[in-house]
């Protein structure tokens, strides 16, 4: 009835109608369309199992999943291993020394290169190559060169300087630091190549202003252009948090989280108890314990963010 | 307060000269305007004078001293930034006392001395704001309160009005120079807009590539325009610079011009007696500023209207002489597309330039 009506008051339109609806219709369908596949893996991929595992948490899965429920039991049990609070010890030690050091060093070089050295563009290539790197290879090169019978100890008691000891990685009160060492390596050139473009960003005349009032160039730093950082020092955070909890490979290929279980991850410990040790149910606990780690960082990150893009920033 | 004296000055960038030989000198308390086009050089001639630049040849002097070697922090200056230059995460009360709080002031004079400033320039209501929820008018007055509570030697302004609109603009023009006035500080500053050149200025310098065209007070500079371009790059519409001749010396000097109605004389412009020699029956150009002729039934100029423009409170008539066109500016008249009118001409205000040289002849 409207429709007629609507066609007789607007005469031409009429004709051009249908085509228009089934033009109309596959501009709205076919993104819906394009999408579906990679919606439906992600949906199944990724929630689908992570309810999974959470329902394997809840059940006393062990060498093959059973669907019953027994509670928080394996959670307990999770709580109950030592091996368990060696992994979430070393997490948080892992996280901290990772993050200070390699924060501090990318913007240490960040800021260097930023003070219009020579072939900038040469420096800012080799040190964003490691990032290219997986991190098995990072992880088998630095075991290379952390053995004392291969690398930095044997080369230097070569030079004569006999009694040189570098075996960190052999010592079990040690060996965290080795993955610490080869992590660093890996990502500073990726915090600095952010920090470096946040700095690429300021107005220079903000830093002519501060040296006109008599600014001293770490005083310009500390008070107006770190500052100013803000948004790279969240980006680099929570992207190298969720390195670090998820550094599963480079522990594997570096230690395989020995020696004796010293550098256990929360990662290589869900590995190991779900597919190496017949106990499914705490292997899933754990994994649920990591998950709620990661949200509880990226949730508040994604939050900030959002909101500061509704106040149009 | 301080006079400032740049001798010589000479500035390259690997081959490139972008200063060359640049000679100011200003007495204390005045404002002094450097003015050109875009990449003349300006900003940098500013950055030498500020120290944050080095200079490769030549020396500035700030109250007879040699700053040369200087750092920006000893000269004893104040900058006002084309992009204000606020520093962003800190509020408007933190912007202005962090050079205070730099130099060791205690706190109670420091927000004694912002709160003096805050009021000169109306922005006592923004101290708690940060820079980003400031139109770009109040900016500026914060850039600039900034730059006052250091009592400065010198103040440095680089094309401060330059991203603000029309009207804004003039509304800051009058506060700066009503800070002049009220300071007696010494300014230098940068513009390509003459207007502002020619309202703010004591002394304008007009450059070009990197050379100093003009340098005197904004009368003179408008009045007696060193060259041609000069001539055209102050006032608006710009001086008309028509070919003409200067005709034998029967002791006045007199030139004339030709335009499709006949030709054009005017006797007596100002030309010593010596040039006039020299020049006498040769081609000249003839500058003459679009309000300098006036409409006059008795005139010498005979015009033939082409284009009319009412502005308001004149006239603009385009009409065609020595082959090009040429603007007057009149009192409004009934004026007609292609009807014939006489102008006259003030010859006392007739500026001659050599063909050649395009430099004025005296
Ligand atoms: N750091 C620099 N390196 C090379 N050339 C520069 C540099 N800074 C300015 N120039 C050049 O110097 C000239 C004058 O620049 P500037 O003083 O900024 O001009 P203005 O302020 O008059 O627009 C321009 O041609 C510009 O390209
Ligand atoms: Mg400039």
């Amino acid at each position: 009835m409207t429709d007629i009506s609507q066609s007789a008051a607007v005469p031409g339109t009429a004709p051009q109608r249908p085509a228009a609806t089934l033009s109309a219709r596959l501009a709205r369908w076919l993104p819906r369309l394009v999408m579906a596949p990679s919606f439906l893996v992600v949906l199944i991929g990724v929630y689908l199992f992570i309810a999974w595992t959470l329902w394997i948490s809840l059940s006393s899965s062990a060498m093959l999943p059973r669907y019953d429920f027994v509670g928080l039991e394996q959670y307990v049990r999770l709580w109950n291993t030592p091996r368990w609070h060696t992994a979430v010890i070393n997490l948080f030690l892992f996280t901290g020394l990772f993050l200070g050091v390699t924060i501090a060093l990318g913007l240490l070089m960040a800021i260097l290169l930023d003070q219009n050295i020579r072939a900038e563009g040469v420096l800012r290539t080799v040190y964003l190559y490691p990032m290219a790197l997986s991190f098995i290879v990072t992880g088998t090169a630095w075991k290379w060169v952390l053995n004392p019978e291969l690398g930095v100890e044997k080369v230097v008691q070569s030079w004569g300087w006999d009694t040189f000891a570098f075996d960190w990685i052999t010592r079990p009160e040690t060996a965290i630091y080795c993955v610490v060492i080869a992590a660093v390596w890996q990502s500073t050139g990726f915090a600095m190549a952010i920090f470096l473009a946040g700095l690429r960003g300021i107005d220079s005349s903000i830093i002519k202003a501060a040296q006109i009032e008599g600014a001293s160039l770490p005083r310009i730093y500390a008070s107006i252009i770190v500052p100013l950082l803000r948004p790279a020092f969240l980006s680099v955070i929570v992207l190298l948090s969720y390195i670090s909890i998820k550094s599963f490979d480079l522990v594997l290929a570096l230690t395989n989280a020995g020696p004796g279980g010293s550098t256990e991850m929360p990662s290589t410990f869900m590995f190991a108890y779900t597919f190496q040790r017949n106990q499914m149910g705490v292997g899933a606990a754990s994994a649920i314990m990591m998950l709620m780690t990661v949200a509880a960082i990226i949730i508040p990150y994604l939050y900030s963010e959002l909101r500061e893009d509704t106040h149009g920033h | 307060m301080a006079t400032l004296d740049i001798n010589r000055v000479r500035k390259a960038y690997g081959n490139l000269e972008v200063l060359k030989e640049v000679n100011i000198s200003v007495g204390d308390g005045e404002f002094l305007v450097l003015l050109g086009p875009s990449g003349c050089g300006k900003s940098t001639l500013l950055n030498i004078i500020a120290g944050l630049e080095d200079i490769t040849g030549g020396e500035v002097l700030i109250g007879n001293r040699v700053v040369n070697d200087l750092p920006p922090k000893d000269r004893d200056i104040a900058m006002v930034f084309q992009s204000y230059a606020l520093y962003p995460t800190m509020t408007v009360r933190q912007n202005i006392e962090f050079g205070m709080k730099i130099r060791g002031i205690p706190a109670e004079e420091r927000a004694k001395a912002t709160n003096a400033a805050a009021e000169m320039l109306q922005m006592t209501g923004l101290l708690d704001r940060k820079p980003s929820q400031l139109s770009g008018g109040q900016r500026q007055r914060v850039a600039m309160g900034r730059a006052i509570v250091r009592h400065p030697d010198l103040f440095l302004f680089d094309e401060p009005l330059s991203n603000l609109d029309a009207k804004l603009r003039v509304d800051m023009r009058t506060e700066i120079k009503r800070l002049h006035q009220r300071l007696g500080t010494t300014i230098v500053y940068v513009t390509h807009d003459q207007i502002e050149a020619m309202t703010l200025a004591t002394k304008v310098a007009v450059m070009k590539g990197g050379v100093v065209q003009h340098f005197g007070p904004p009368q003179e500079v408008y009045d007696r325009p060193a060259n041609t371009y000069v001539a055209r790059f102050v006032g608006s519409p710009a001086m008309n610079i028509i070919p003409g001749r200067l005709l034998a010396s029967d002791g006045v000097p007199t030139v004339a011009f030709d335009t499709p109605q006949g030709e054009a004389v005017v006797r007596g412009v100002p030309l010593s007696a010596e040039t006039a020699h020299r020049f006498a029956g040769r081609d000249v150009l003839v500058g003459i500023r679009p309000e300098h002729f006036g409409l006059d039934p008795c005139g010498t100029v005979p015009v033939g209207v082409d284009v009319v423009e009412p502005t308001g409170p004149d006239t603009l008539i385009v009409f065609a002489a020595g082959g090009t066109e040429v603007v007057a500016r009149l009192e409004p008249f009934d004026a007609q597309v292609g009807r014939q009118e006489r102008f006259s001409v003030k010859a006392e205000k007739v500026v001659l330039f050599d063909p050649a040289t395009e430099t004025r002849l005296d």
